[in-house]
């Protein structure tokens, strides 16, 4: 009986967040693979089921171009957020001693995150662009004549506004897992003989894994499905694609967006199974 | 042993290259923001660098003028409405959502892998398949029924993760006491576990509250007729040349940390009350 009614309760607890995952979530996700099947024309999309959508997708050489650039910022994404992720949560985790201090260390990292996103990418212009500060100081210390043009609009300024947002998504996994190595561990391993790198590579990484593997799950699908840096940051000169489903919902061809969304959905599942492999998430939290 | 312990107590050398390296790294998180907060005080007729054409609140002025850039006070009040609904709905869903989960109940995993799914599954998808649904039902998309929604499975991972961490820590002798001296369901919950997880409720609060308030993807196709402020700026960011682009950055910047100041002295108050009385 007792039992009965606590599983009711736990039925109760549940049921809002439960309702809004099948009505915002679960229910979306199937209207898109759905719709990927209908047909459409200028004006409106229509009830049907053609393979189409997915034949000219994956026909198309573009499609396998713009997969490929996305996944060459995601990857550039990946590499430069975890080196540098790594390096800030070991820093605070093991050379920063007071808890007061690494609590405070690790607000200044996190508040960035607390606002906008658009914004962050804008406030790169100032310093990326012809005239900026980059280029000046560049100019000013005779290192180069002319501005250089690829600070701005490019690839390069892409993967930078990635690793400025998303950092973070690597910082605080990883900073987790670092906080729960047992400090007894690096003192035996001192105590045998271990230089400072050896622990790092062979007790501190290797134990590391859980917030590793969870932050690049963060940061692979993030950039994966994103559009907005692509578009703001390369100013229209690549793609990604992310960008190119928001151009199809631009040109209402919501099959055709429909299509591209289920592709990279499978694409950005492939990723994570792979990943979660490493690591279960569950024993993490 | 003793020898050790004492060298230990010098910094070594890596401290200093990655104290410097850290430095570093908060420089570039904060440096780009700086310099539009500076760039925001441009003089009437300076342009989107440096050099600073004297010293104004022009393009702040011009911020509030409605023709100027769009509907900058009816998106932020949209934005602001949008943020608190989210903020409430998910502070009230997550911490009823963490109670259940402190025990097993069938189909527990599947909820927790749709938070999961929630947050791996690319922002423009959610947008997309909530705008064809209600475009296929012919509901009309609003800030606060699709948006909402859309909102919603962005910050409800975030909620039940959070919760997750805080009832792992949790001790249940607490309620078990307040049980045994005869504290109803609801009691325990009022005077024992709420006061506990109070301060991570508001984390949830001003997490929820932020995401919300600057998320764009996920608005994208939900919003509707009205612009909510992120869809506002993105549009400024293509269409708007001169430094109103910065005032409005610096004011929603200055909002951000007003909200999370607030949350972290509610927290502070709260730790320092709960201090006072044990």
């Amino acid at each position: 009986m007792a039992s009965d009614t606590s599983k009711r309760s736990s039925y109760f607890l549940i049921s809002p967040m439960a309702l809004i995952f099948a009505v915002f979530l679960v229910i979306p996700l199937l209207t898109i693979v759905v719709v990927s099947f209908w047909d459409y024309d200028e004006y409106r999309i229509l009830p049907d089921f053609i393979l189409e959508n997915y034949k000219y997708l994956l026909g198309s050489s573009v499609t396998w171009s713009i997969y490929l650039n996305t996944l060459k910022y995601a990857v550039l994404t990946w590499v430069f957020t975890l080196l540098i992720g790594f390096t800030v949560a070991y820093f605070l985790a093991f050379h920063v001693r007071s808890l007061t201090w690494q609590i405070v260390l690790f607000m200044l990292c996190t508040i960035p995150f607390w606002t906008s996103n658009i914004i962050r990418m804008i406030s790169w212009i100032p310093f990326l662009g012809r005239n900026g500060l980059l280029n000046s100081a560049l100019i000013n210390l005779g290192i180069v004549d002319q501005p250089l043009e690829f600070l701005l609009f490019s690839d390069f300024a892409v993967v930078l506004a990635d690793v400025h947002l998303y950092t973070l998504f690597m910082v605080v996994p990883i900073f987790n897992s670092m906080m729960r190595i047992d400090r007894s561990l690096i003192e035996a391993a001192r105590d045998a003989g271990a230089s400072g790198f050896e622990t790092l590579k062979s007790v501190i990484v290797p134990l590391s894994k859980p917030g590793i593997a969870i932050g690049s799950i963060f940061v692979i699908t993030v950039v994966m499905g994103d559009f907005i840096t692509v578009r703001l940051m390369s100013g229209g000169q690549s793609a990604s694609v992310g960008l190119q489903i928001s151009n199809e919902i631009g040109l209402l061809q919501y099959p055709a967006a429909a299509a591209s969304a289920v592709v990279l959905l499978i694409t950005v599942l492939l990723i994570v199974t792979a990943l979660l492999r490493l690591v279960d998430i569950r024993k993490e939290l | 042993m003793a020898l050790l312990t004492k060298t230990r107590e010098r910094r070594p050398t890596s401290f200093y290259f990655l104290a410097a390296f850290f430095a570093l790294f908060v420089l570039f998180l904060y440096g780009p923001m700086l310099t539009i907060f500076i760039l925001s005080f441009q003089g009437e007729n300076g342009g989107l660098t440096f050099p600073m054409n004297g010293f104004s609140f022009h393009w702040f002025g011009n911020l509030f003028e409605q023709q100027a850039v769009g509907d900058f006070g009816g998106s932020f009040s949209r934005s602001l409405k949008l943020g608190l609904i989210v903020m409430v709905v998910t502070v009230v869903v997550s911490f009823m959502a963490g109670l259940a989960f402190r025990k097993r109940f069938r189909g527990d995993s599947v909820i927790f892998y749709l938070a999961i799914a929630s947050l791996i599954v690319p922002s423009i998808l959610i947008s997309l398949g909530i705008g064809l649904l209600f475009n296929i039902v012919e509901w009309q998309p609003q800030w606060f029924t699709s948006a909402l929604g859309a909102h919603l499975t962005w910050t409800f991972p975030f909620g039940l993760l959070i919760m997750f961490a805080v009832f792992n820590r949790f001790d249940p002798s607490y309620e078990e006491a307040a049980r045994d001296l005869g504290a109803s369901n609801w009691q325990t919950i009022q005077y024992v576990v709420l006061p506990m997880v109070g301060p991570s409720l508001i984390g949830v609060a001003m997490f929820s509250f932020t995401l919300s308030y600057d998320e764009f993807a996920r608005t994208l196709m939900t919003a509707g007729a009205l612009n909510t402020l992120p869809l506002e700026i993105y549009g400024m960011t293509t269409n708007v040349t001169t430094p109103v682009l910065y005032a409005l950055g610096t004011v929603t910047t200055g909002f951000s940390f007003l909200v999370i100041a607030l949350a972290l002295g509610t927290v502070a108050i709260m730790r320092r009350r709960k201090g006072q009385k044990a």
